[in-house]
């Protein structure tokens, strides 16, 4: 024993150990990760249980198990539960109990002793609603103008069509409202602009504002026409309602301009249940968020990723290629080239917190600033530019990720055997074509690997965004059908940062974990794949590099 | 003689402009090649240039973070209109300056020129003189004129602005809240020597000193069911006496706290709180010896009082809560930069700075907080007699014995940044010693701000720690195994799994890290002690075990698997301390670890604390390390182990002795890298600590770091005030933080490469 001790393969069996901590850790948060977030969109099973309460009285419980755990008796007994029975621990589930417009509160735990029955009818209805969360209960009635027009058994036939009709009527008020009021909106806050330029400039003629005043007027009387239009859809979907008997009794009407989806989801079989799991996926990245960022879809938050990410592309390719161009073609190659390309691979360590900081002091404030003060002196003191927005955050992930692009050409260039620039040179091309018909394209796979780290990078980053123009929540994309139709102006949302405010800032923390876990998944697959994708490029590159340099 | 072109000069003419051609489109290519290389020069530097702007960005605003006080004389001219002056004042523009007369004049007169803009009588008495003057809270231009004939007048100054043609102009006026007659204080008719008004919306209080009786008179407004502006109701009642005279008078805003002073240095502190029973509180001395204590102050909060003393001494005093909970006036800080003795303080309205003058026409300008003296300066060959600053402290009026009056432009940006005041401890009033605090803002006006970085700097360097200590060792070991003895092909699989790992955004971390680890911390806290000790106890024992197997089973496993084999063990052994943790917890913490911590050892657990911060932290580090170690490891010249194998040594001990010892500047270089980067994190801190700014070595509390605090900070940050420069610093600070680390990490990486191409 002591010779095995002796021979060190104990001291072996531990380092091994721990690259296999390592793996299990990486391997096991994606698990999680995964397994949470896909989870979020399956249709959950709804209980009902008659349920001992506080003063010995028997309520009914209608919900969804969302979490159990296990605690200790004590715990539960100083927050004030009663009739616990003598064991030390006992389990306890979470449930969505819902109503919140009833109740006051979306989730309650119950102890599992106290549940003396708990059954899943089948005919238990959940209503997704836009407002006050999830409804849970059993269909009493439909209403139409206040009269019930269907009941008991025929309740979920009638309902089917009259929810495609308030569906559609909803697409079609929000299309007026954010559209094409949206796009009067924008046109009047134009004019007015323009109205105090000419105050500012002090230019009288009346001719520009006779045309000021005749494009106010007749943007008006658009607006005007939509009023009215949208007057009509907002009684047309007023028309419907639905009555729900709830856990405690009660009855619940609820408008059906305000439903989402309606479900039974006892009642649903497999196929049905994929068929409501792929909706919700495709509402999940397609929609616009809900009720504070706790529920719907997260569009907007991809959409800015994604412009952002390409802004900031569009912005680093080049100035990256050329830096790096210049650092390994041009430069002489002495202390201070090493000095510059010591001090360029240094800056991919700086913390991202910095380049925030200077986004917000030079970009925002000072270029911001003097930006407002010659292009929209109309505008002040409401900041156009000298505030945060999507341009500036680009520019400043531009440059954080500039030291990442410029390496990794770098890397590419420097791979590339001398032989094939002198062989070019002497057959007579001139330095700038030998770069741009045969160095470059054979560098273009690392340049390309540069741009994904980078956009890796910046899909991931968020704490510079904070300071720099990203918003829980941004009323308009930055991308719209108004003219100038790109607003670099514009705050925008992000992915990270939405993991960031919906999990730490959200007013309902349990009805928004879910959704966290879901967006994070979402972000870790992209970035993996990203990443999978560099490296398999990487990899390629170098198998290809390795038969020229032998 | 011409000849017509033949075939040959048809050819010759065809290659000849061939030629032109072919020559100007090698011009051409000459012309594109000198724009492509100043273009990609540019370029270039351009690039570089921008990524150094970062630097010189930051440090340019930081910088006047280290300017001083700037003090110009703008103009000179004798008092206008008659009268001494009783007191100076200006108006919030510094564009009209005041001054109150013996004669019960008020004479307003522009600063820079010295013009009189109104002159107004103030309703005394004929025959009456002003016998003392009073101010109350800063900013609200109250006063109060005590008369000759034992009677006051409360009085408020207030201006109209209005912007005829465009340019800004200041009509003063007076109002009387209490009303314009004069105020009957006591029954004496002497005159009133010494008088302190504060006057608020619902209670107004005139402390008075004539005839060596201190008189309380105090005014509420009456709430009648049928007055809707209720009158004030007026209460006269004696103070206690107090040995020896009464030279200065002070009451606070909140008109609960009365000081009585005398020259001698005897302070009376009374509380008022009930006005018809004032009480004394505490009696205390200020001065040793012969010393006269000839000015006294509120400093803007009116907590603290200024001092100033005949031999030139400034002090700052203010009340102290002892064990028993009584307060005591302590003496917190002292000034010694003036000779000649102090004449007035004029304390700024909305910072803890002060002004003060002395016999020998010198200003000096301090700041209390950051105990600093920023400037001494003369202003005057006499001594000075009256003195003021402007409400936004970027003024003065100083008038001399001889009745010139000179008005100063003052530029005091940042005084209360000061190298104590940012790293040392400071004693803050309402607390009861020196400590480090990070308070940068709060909901009222008077407010305090704390700016010390040594909590910040200290929970950087304490989460820091924590993240090495977790990761150093899982990387180290882990790029000494990957490196040296794993198959080649199961590396092919780790090697991508590490950089997936470095690819996770620290988004997920952190927030995996607040949402789902803490909780699960607190409630497996034992389980997670007991897998230091298991994991490593449990992978010793399976691979004494496994050495035992007949060789049968043992070779199934190829060489160099190991890591591969262990997982499910690893997991297992996880799983096992886990799940004990439960269990543990019941039978030595009594079903709850958190609490028997607090109970029993006193140590207060946080739910987000430093624990966390280090798992998650030492996650995202570990790839980092890893991958430099690794490399480091690999690049040991093979030669060099096989001559150690050779020699008769095992492989552990090739490892430790050669390999690690050669690979050493690598491994080094990937910690400092590894360090750089757990100093910036800035998402993980940010959701995975409470952030609060304490300075405590704790394993079970939280932090706040220098970069979650600019994070929560900057947004809500005023543009060039103190509070954005300072968080300009501490990004400065992170900035040459880890510049330095990186280079010096590079530096010796470099040198490494160059080493070993020779062996």
């Amino acid at each position: 024993m002591r010779d095995w001790f002796k021979s060190g393969d104990p001291w072996i069996w531990l380092t091994a150990s721990t690259v296999s901590v390592s793996i299990i850790m990486v391997v096991g948060l994606l698990l999680l990760i995964a397994a949470r977030g896909l989870v979020y969109f399956w249709p959950a099973d709804v209980i009902e249980a008659q349920y001992l309460a506080g003063d010995n009285t028997t309520i009914r419980i209608i919900g969804e198990v969302t979490d159990s755990e296990v605690v200790a008796t004590t715990r539960l007994k100083d927050m004030g539960v009663t009739n616990l029975p003598d064991l030390p621990m006992v389990e306890r589930h979470l449930v969505k109990v819902g109503n919140r417009d009833l109740t006051g509160r979306d989730f309650r735990w119950i102890a599992q002793p106290l549940i003396k029955e708990q059954t899943a009818p089948e005919s238990i209805v959940v209503v997704e609603r836009r407002e006050w969360g999830n409804a849970y209960g059993y269909l009493k009635s439909i209403r139409e103008n206040g009269t019930d027009i269907a009941q008991g058994d025929g309740v979920m036939e009638a309902l089917e069509p009259r929810l495609e009709r308030a569906l559609t009527l909803h697409g079609q008020i929000e299309e007026i409202e954010k559209h094409d009021i949206g796009a009067i909106n924008y046109g009047l806050e134009r004019l007015r602009l323009r109205e105090r330029y000419l105050e500012l400039n002090e230019i009288t003629d009346p001719q520009k504002r006779k045309e000021i005043e005749d494009d106010k007027k007749s943007l008006n009387s658009q607006y005007g026409e939509l009023q009215s239009k949208l007057g009509a859809l907002y009684q047309d979907i007023q028309r419907d309602a639905l009555v729900i008997d709830t856990a405690d009794g009660s009855s619940l009407q609820v408008p059906l301009a305000k439903v989402v989806r309606i479900y039974q989801p006892n009642a649903m079989g497999t196929f049905a249940k994929t068929g409501y799991y792929l909706s919700k996926v495709w509402e999940f990245v397609s929609d616009d968020p809900r009720e504070a960022n706790t529920e719907g879809g997260i569009f907007p938050a991809i959409f800015g990723t994604v412009l952002m990410v390409i802004i900031m592309s569009i912005i680093v390719t080049p100035f990256g290629v050329v830096a790096a161009v210049y650092l390994r073609e041009y430069a002489k190659q002495g202390w201070l080239t090493r000095t510059i390309r010591i001090a360029v691979n240094n800056l991919a360590g700086v913390p991202s917190i910095v380049y925030g900081v200077f986004g917000l002091g030079f970009f925002v404030y000072f270029l911001g600033g003097n930006l407002d003060q010659l292009f929209y002196p109309e505008a002040l003191p409401a900041p156009t530019f000298g505030t945060p927005g999507i341009m500036w955050a680009s520019l400043t992930l531009a440059i954080l990720t500039l030291p990442v692009v410029i390496v990794a050409t770098e890397e590419g260039l420097s791979r590339i055997p001398r032989s094939i620039r002198e062989g070019s040179l002497a057959l007579g091309a001139t330095k700038a074509e030998t770069l741009w018909r045969t160095v470059m394209p054979m560098a273009s796979p690392a340049m390309m690997t540069g741009l994904i780290l980078a956009v890796a990078r910046a899909a991931g980053e968020v704490a510079p965004l904070m300071l720099v123009g990203v918003v829980k929540l941004a009323p308009s994309l930055p991308l719209d059908t108004n003219f100038p139709f790109l607003h670099m102006e514009r705050k925008f949302m992000h992915l990270g940062f939405h993991i960031y405010d919906v999990g730490f800032q959200s007013p309902n923390v349990e009805a928004a974990r879910p959704l966290v876990y879901a967006t994070a998944l979402l972000l870790v697959l992209v970035i993996i794949l990203l990443n999978l994708a560099a490296i398999g490029i990487r990899n390629h590159l170098r198998e290809k590099y390795r038969s020229l340099e032998g | 003689m011409m000849r017509a072109m033949t075939a040959a000069d048809k050819t010759q003419s065809a290659s000849e402009a061939r030629l032109q051609g072919q020559l100007a489109h090698r011009r051409l290519r000459f012309i594109k090649d000198k724009i492509a290389y100043h273009g990609v020069t540019l370029g270039g530097l351009s690039v570089i240039a921008a990524i150094t702007l970062i630097f010189f960005y930051l440090l340019y605003v930081v910088i006047p973070l280290l300017q001083g006080v700037d003090i110009e004389q703008k103009a000179k001219f004798l008092a206008p209109a008659q009268g001494k002056t009783l007191a100076l004042s200006l108006e919030e523009q510094a564009e009209i300056g005041i001054r109150l007369t013996d004669a019960g004049h008020a004479i307003f007169f522009g600063t820079e020129t010295g013009e009189v803009v109104d002159d107004i009588a103030l309703p005394i008495a004929r025959g009456t003189t002003v016998t003392s003057i009073a101010r109350g809270e800063a900013g609200k231009n109250i006063f109060a004129l005590g008369l000759s004939n034992g009677r006051a007048l409360v009085f408020q100054i207030k201006y109209g602005v209005t912007f005829p043609n465009n340019v800004r102009l200041i009509t003063p006026r007076i109002e009387y809240p209490l009303g314009d007659k004069t105020i009957k204080l006591n029954s004496r008719r002497k005159p009133v020597v010494k008088i302190a008004v504060q006057q608020n919306d619902e209670s107004a209080t005139v402390v008075s000193v004539s005839d060596s009786q201190v008189a309380l008179t105090h005014f509420s407004k009456g709430e009648g069911l049928l007055d809707e502006d209720g009158t004030w109701q007026q209460n006269n009642v004696d103070l206690p006496s107090v040995d020896g005279s009464v030279d200065y008078v002070l009451l606070d805003p909140d008109q609960r706290r009365l000081y009585l002073a005398d020259t001698k240095g005897v302070i009376n502190f009374f509380d008022t709180s009930n006005k018809q029973e004032p009480k004394v509180i505490e009696r205390i001395t200020l001065t040793k010896g012969k010393v006269q204590l000839t000015t006294l102050e509120f400093l803007s909060g009116s907590i603290s009082l200024i001092a100033g003393f005949s031999d030139g001494r400034l002090a700052q005093w203010f009340p102290v809560r002892d064990e028993q909970n009584i307060e005591h006036l302590k003496e917190v800080r002292s000034f010694r930069n003036q000779r000649s003795g102090m004449t007035r303080v004029a304390t700024e309205y909305f910072r803890k700075g002060f002004l003060a003058a002395d016999t020998s026409g010198n200003i000096g300008v301090y700041h209390a907080t950051a105990e600093r003296n920023l400037t001494v300066e003369q202003v005057s060959d006499e001594p000075i007699s009256q003195l003021a600053i402007a409400p936004r402290s970027n003024a003065m009026l100083v008038e001399d014995n001889i009745g010139n009056i000179s008005f100063w432009r003052i530029h005091n940006e940042h005084p209360e940044v000061s190298w104590s005041s940012l790293w040392g401890k400071v004693w803050y009033e309402g607390y009861d010693e020196p400590k480090h605090i990070w308070q940068s803002s709060s909901a009222s006006n008077d407010f305090e701000p704390k700016f010390s970085l040594t909590p910040l700097a200290f929970g950087t360097l304490k989460a820091a720690f924590y993240a090495m200590i977790v990761a150093i060792p899982l990387s180290i070991f882990g790029a000494v195994f990957t490196a040296y003895f794993m198959a080649p092909r199961m590396r092919q699989y780790v090697k991508p799994t590490i950089e997936i790992m470095e690819a996770l955004p620290t988004v997920i971390l952190g927030f995996l890290a607040g949402l789902w680890l803490a909780p699960y911390l607190e409630k497996h806290l034992p389980g997670i002690f007991a897998l230091l000790i298991i994991m490593p106890v449990g992978v010793v024992l399976f691979s004494y075990l496994w050495s035992r197997l007949p060789g049968k089973y043992r070779h199934l496993v190829p060489e160099g698997w190991q890591g591969a084999l262990l997982l499910p063990i690893v997991f297992f052994l996880g799983w096992l301390a886990l799940a004990a943790s439960g269990p543990m917890e019941d039978w030595f913490f009594g079903g709850d670890m958190p609490l028997w911590l607090s109970n029993e050892l006193g140590v207060n657990y946080d739910q987000r604390n430093a624990i966390v911060v280090g798992l998650a932290m030492g996650f995202a580090v570990i790839p980092t390390i890893f991958s430099i170690a690794e490399d480091a490891i690999f690049a040991v010249p093979r030669h060099l182990t096989n001559g150690s194998l050779a020699l008769g040594a095992t492989p552990w001990q090739t490892l430790i002795r050669v390999v690690l010892l050669t690979a050493s500047p690598g491994i080094f270089s990937a910690i400092m890298i590894g360090m750089g980067r757990a100093v910036g994190e800035t998402m993980i801190v940010l959701m995975a600590t409470g952030n609060t700014p304490v300075l405590d070595l704790s394993m079970f509390q939280g932090m706040r770091t220098l970069s979650a605090n600019i994070a929560v900070e900057m947004p809500e940050s005023e543009l060039n005030s103190t509070h954005y420069r300072v968080l300009f610093l501490a990004g400065l600070v992170l900035f040459l933080f880890t510049f330095m680390f990186n280079t010096m990490a590079e530096v010796i990486r470099q040198r490494l490469r160059t080493k070993y191409s020779s062996l």
